[in-house]
This record gives C-alpha cells, structure tokens and sequence, in this order.
C-alpha cells in the first residue's frame, strides 16, 4: 500500500518555514486563536477528554500520552498552586524543531499554553528555552508581548482564564531537558535530576504541582482541538497517531525540518522531504532515527522500517524526537559513534557515578576502538560496562548514553573487529567509501 | 561531566550599569518573591553581555542581590558551560562539534579556527577572536554551524563550510556586518524549493472565519 504522505491542508504547523509572518496577525489568519474562547467554554474534562481521545503521545522523546499526563494533576487546586512548564531546553543532538515552532509559530505555542493551563487550573506558565536559543527566545517575548496587549492572556483576558506566560532560559547543558533537572535549574540551582516519586504533578516547581510537556506537544493542541480528535488519530498507526515535525540531518542532499504523518516509512521520509541520501539511496549506511540517544539502524533496516514510536522500539531503537541523522558509506560510523559519547560525558551532570564515570570510559574506549588500537575481547567488555550504566542512575542519561554503544556494537561488530585486525596487520585502519559516482 | 573553574585573575569590584539594571528589572518581575533565586541564570547571562565574562565579584554581587548563598550561585556558573569564566576575544566564536555536524564538516571549521585563531579559549593576538568547540546546538538541519556572540548578539551562522567559514571570518576581522542565519540560499531549515507548504488557502485568511467546535453538544446538535 503507497503511503498517503501529509497534504498542505493538513499541516499544522503552516509556517514551519518562515516564510510568512510569524507575528499575532499573521497567526490569526492562519487560524491561530481562532475559537479558543469556546474551546476553554468546553471545561477542563472536555478538553483532556480530547486531548486523551487524539491519541496524542508527548513529542519531547518519551512520548508518553499527552492527556493522560494532563490528568494526573489534582483535580482542586489546594493551597499550592498549579504550574504548566513547557520544555523548549531542545539539546538532543539532531533535533531542532521546536526552534522552528518558537521563531515562526510562537502564537501556537502560546495558545497552547493557555489551553494546557486551563485544563490543569494553572494560572502560570513557565517556558524554559535552552540558552543558546537567544534569537527564539526573543521571537518568544516579542509574540508573548503581543498576546497581553490584545489582552488573549494576562489577567482579565478575552479568553476568561487568567493567565500568565513567562519566558525562561538555561546556560548551556543538555541535562536540563531532563524534566526534573529542569525544575531545578528554574529554581535557579544546577541542572541535577530530583528522584521520582514524587513527580512534579505532585511536588514539580518550588514543590508545586507541575506539569512539565515539550514545545511540540503543547503547541499542536489548539489545532486538535479546533479540527477535532478523529482528524488527528486519522494520521498513521493505531497508538502511533498524528503528524509530527521530523529533523532530518547529516547526509542528505536537503536536510530539513518537516512536518509528515506519523508512521511514514523512513525511505519515502528521505527521499520525498530531505532530497535522498547522497549518492542515492544504496549509498546508506546506517540511520539514527530519533536523536542521538537511540541505537543506530543499518540500512537493510531502514529499506522498510515506518517512523513510528512502535516500528522503532521493534528494531531496539526508538522514535525519540523524530530526528533523523542519515550517515552514508562515506562515514566512519565508529568515530561517529564515539563522538556522541563525547557528548554524553561532556553533559553527564556528574551526581550519579555510573554515568559520571561509565560515560568517560565509554568515550575513551570508543576513541581508541575507531583507531583500532584496542583487542576483541574489549568490545564484549564495552557492551558489559554499557549494561552497567544503563538502568542505574536517577535519570534517562544513563541509558541514554548506553543505547547509541549498545546499538553500534550489535551492527556494526564486525566492522570494529576489522579495524583492530588492520591495526594490528599494520593495514591501514579505515578506507572511507567513497559513493560511486 | 565538564570541569570548570574561575579564572586566576579578577578584578576588584564589579557593578552593574544602567541596561543591565533594566534587564534585571524585567526578569526578576517573572518569578515570585520568595523565588527570586530563579533568576539566577538570567543574571549571571546579563553580567556576562556586560562584561563578556562572568568575574568573580559579580557572583558575589548576585549572591547578595537574590539573597543566595555564594557557593549556590559559584555552583550554577561552573555547571552551565554557556558562562565565560575568564575575559574571551571581541568575536566569540562557538563552533557545534557534535555528529550531525560532524557529518556535515564541523572538523573543516575547527581546522579553520586552529589556523587562523590558534589555541581553543584563548583569544587571538589581536584580542579579535576566541573559538571554542561546543555541543549540538540544536541547528542539525543547518549544519555545519557556529554560533557567533559579539557587541551585536548572539547569532546562529549556518549552512557553512571551511571556504564560507574563511570569508565570513575575514569580514569580522575587518570589523564588516555579516549575515546571520543561513549561508545558503535557504531562509531557515526549509528542504530548498519544497512544495510543501505553497497552498495559498492556508495563507488567504479562510482559517480565520468563525468555526464550530467538533465533538460539542453544539456540533451534535
């Protein structure tokens, strides 16, 4: 069956690309803020109702159910207030789409925020933007700015919710998009993940209920619910539903941000979207297809694979945040590797020794593997101590800096025994392969 | 983790001038009061577009401003690697080397800054430059990519390569305005000469008319 790829009329983020005006009038004509009065007429159970019904899974990695999660918050605000965090800390390496959603379709955003605290009975928002995001944090403020002035939020607003948006930024470290560490870093601490329990909808910020959802997930709500959940969940698998902005990088002819329906196949995403892989599609090697954090797939892999929460996890890899890193035969897929190890001992917070100690050995075992300067036996050892790291520290981290190792050992073993092979025949390590053309 | 320490000399005292005040003003209106330590980051940021570091004295001064203890607010400028903890050059120069922009040459623009800059952190001769290698950035779509802080901004430079990289640090160097955001004939991280996205019914104000909520009693009935 051909995939119904994702048509204009269907696109939620119309501009994705920044070719029209991101500001509150540009917004408005292209549906933004349209009904949301009534939406919030509906009430809260309406609307998680809706949310629930859309199938909508959290667009930040974990994709957990969006309206479930709305509805662990406490349903009567105590003497603590209530808190909406959205997480725009986007660090994942390959992922830059909420950037996109910030700097071009900031209203969506904020609607979105307005509509998740109201279901929640937040009054106040808080939206963490990585540090280096110093231009979109501005478009942010800009478009915050001209939401109080046409009084959509702020106290006695038009839309009868009164509301808050506050626009926050980090300093640089990956971990604080870990959603605890986030709270913490909000708090004006470091970056350190809390143990759970208790969850931030019981104690999230300065001991708050809390809310923490990703850019993605919050700014498509107001379209679900203006067209309705059914139109939503009629976009890719069942439990696997809606459309999703993809960031496709590395080597491609046209890396880009896309939005497609879930559950395209991964080859049709490439080669409709992202202009094929260079030196055409046989020209592949491998694919990560969910940021940095989620094993690597070898091209027989990607032949047929769906992009999807489900087809991914089926290949011990993962949907993560639907960024697609593409490598082709040129790349030295060990070195690749042992540089997202880097990654992960540069921004391992250091307060659980397994990763703070098992994310540098990795690293330094990878580097000398992709020289060849290691033994076999090693590799087995690797994949022993990635094993040790995975599962045994307070956050995601850990894991996430195991599967991407785990992942190319259970690939690519062999190219790393070759290497070592060479090293030690006195042959030369790593011929690149240049495509044929 | 990154280990980070203060730089060895510091001056004696640090105040904050008129802008950073009003900046100051701005943010801590955002978080309650008994709170205020969660303006610790925006504070430590102000300092640094003030000064172009953060100095020891000023941590201080912030300590007593948001009424922290010294070490918490030590603790938040040493863990975030986005503070400068020694003086950098006029052009701070933050090359992304993290695999998607390795894939794409982010190695042609590191060799580029060790030959014409020299040692990472350091600042060039001429005091013009400082580069550093930084983690993903959150541009892979754009890569290669540097982000350049300066008297002007922060600005993402994207879609690079060694022989972009070269020109564009000639014009720095030269004290010329240069392009921010894509090098290419790109606006943003659009697949160039898509066709998604051209159906001017999206764009005509149609989505603006008045709608009927679906699944409402309204709708239903």
């Amino acid at each position: 069956m051909a995939t119904q790829l994702l048509q204009d009329k269907d696109r939620i983020f119309t501009n994705l690309f920044g070719h029209h005006d991101p500001g509150l009038e540009g917004a408005k004509q292209r549906g933004c803020w349209n009904g949301t009065n009534e939406i919030l007429q509906q009430g809260r159970d309406w609307i998680i109702d809706q949310m629930k019904a859309s199938g909508l899974r959290g667009r930040g990695g974990a994709g957990f159910p969006t309206g479930l999660k709305w509805s662990f918050m406490p349903k009567e605000v105590g003497a603590r207030p209530h808190y909406l965090v959205v997480n725009a800390d986007e660090s994942e390496p390959g992922t830059c789409k909420d950037r996109e959603i910030m700097r071009h379709d900031p209203h969506l955003l904020i609607e979105g925020c307005l509509i998740a605290s109201f279901a929640m009975q937040a009054h106040a928002c808080y939206i963490y933007l990585r540090g280096e995001y110093v231009t979109e944090r501005l478009a942010l403020e800009k478009a915050v700015k001209e939401a109080y002035e046409a009084k959509l939020i702020g106290d006695n607003n038009v839309n009868g919710w009164d509301f808050h948006v506050y626009v926050h930024h980090g300093a640089g470290a990956y971990i604080c998009g870990e959603e605890t560490a986030l709270l913490e870093s909000l708090e004006g601490k470091k970056g350190q993940p809390r143990l759970k329990p208790p969850f931030p909808a019981n104690a999230g910020l300065y001991g708050c209920p809390t809310t923490v959802n990703n850019v993605e997930s919050i700014a498509v709500s107001g379209t679900i619910l203006r067209r309705g959940a059914q139109w939503f969940s009629s976009f890719g698998r069942e439990r696997n539903v809606g459309t999703k902005i993809f960031s496709i990088s590395g080597h491609v002819n046209k890396p880009c941000n896309i939005e497609e329906t879930m559950s395209v196949p991964m080859k049709t995403l490439i080669e409709t979207h992202a202009g094929g892989v260079r030196g055409g599609w046989d020209n592949l090697k491998a694919v990560i297809p969910g940021g940095s954090s989620v094993s690597l797939l070898p091209k027989d892999i990607c032949d047929d694979v769906l992009m999807d929460f489900d087809a991914l996890q089926a290949h011990k890899s993962g949907l993560g945040t639907a960024a697609v890193i593409v490598m082709d035969k040129s790349t030295d897929v060990v070195k690749a590797i042992a540089r997202i190890s880097y990654f992960y001992r540069h921004e391992s917070c250091g307060q659980c020794t397994p990763c703070r100690e098992g994310t540098g050995w990795m690293w330094r075992v990878l580097t000398r593997m992709a020289a060849g300067e290691s033994t076999i036996e090693e590799i087995d050892m690797l994949l022993d101590v990635a094993g040790q790291v995975e599962g045994h520290t307070i956050c995601a981290l850990g894991d996430a800096a195991a599967w991407p190792v785990q992942g190319l050992i259970r690939h690519f073993r062999s190219e790393i025994e070759d290497r070592i092979n060479n090293y030690r025949a006195g042959k030369p390590v790593f011929v690149s392969q240049v495509a044929a053309e | 983790m990154s280990v980070r320490r203060l730089a060895k000399e510091q001056p004696d005292s640090f105040a904050f001038n008129k802008k950073s005040e009003d900046e100051i003003k701005f943010w801590l209106a955002k978080y309650p009061e008994a709170k205020k330590a969660s303006a610790v980051i925006p504070m430590l940021w102000i300092t640094q577009k003030q000064e172009g570091w953060v100095c020891e004295p000023a941590i201080r001064e912030i300590a007593t401003r948001l009424n922290m203890p010294y070490i918490r607010v030590y603790e938040v400028a040493t863990f975030y690697t986005m503070f400068n903890l020694a003086p950098v050059g006029e052009n701070l120069v933050q090359v992304c080397g993290t695999t998607p922009c390795m894939l794409r040459g982010a190695e042609d623009l590191i060799s580029v800054c060790k030959k014409r800059i020299g040692k990472q952190h350091e600042i060039s001769e001429d005091g013009k430059f400082t580069w550093v290698e930084v983690e993903c950035m959150g541009a892979c779509a754009n890569a290669p990519m540097i982000q350049l802080a300066n008297k002007d901004g922060d600005h993402y430079i994207e879609d690079l390569d060694a022989e972009k990289f070269e020109a564009l640090l000639d014009d720095l160097a030269a004290g010329k305005k240069v392009k921010f955001g894509p090098q290419s004939e790109r606006n943003a991280s659009e697949p160039h000469g898509t066709e998604a996205l051209t159906d001017p019914s999206l764009y005509d104000g149609s989505r603006a008319k008045p709608i009927k909520l679906p699944n409402t009693d309204k709708a239903e009935g």
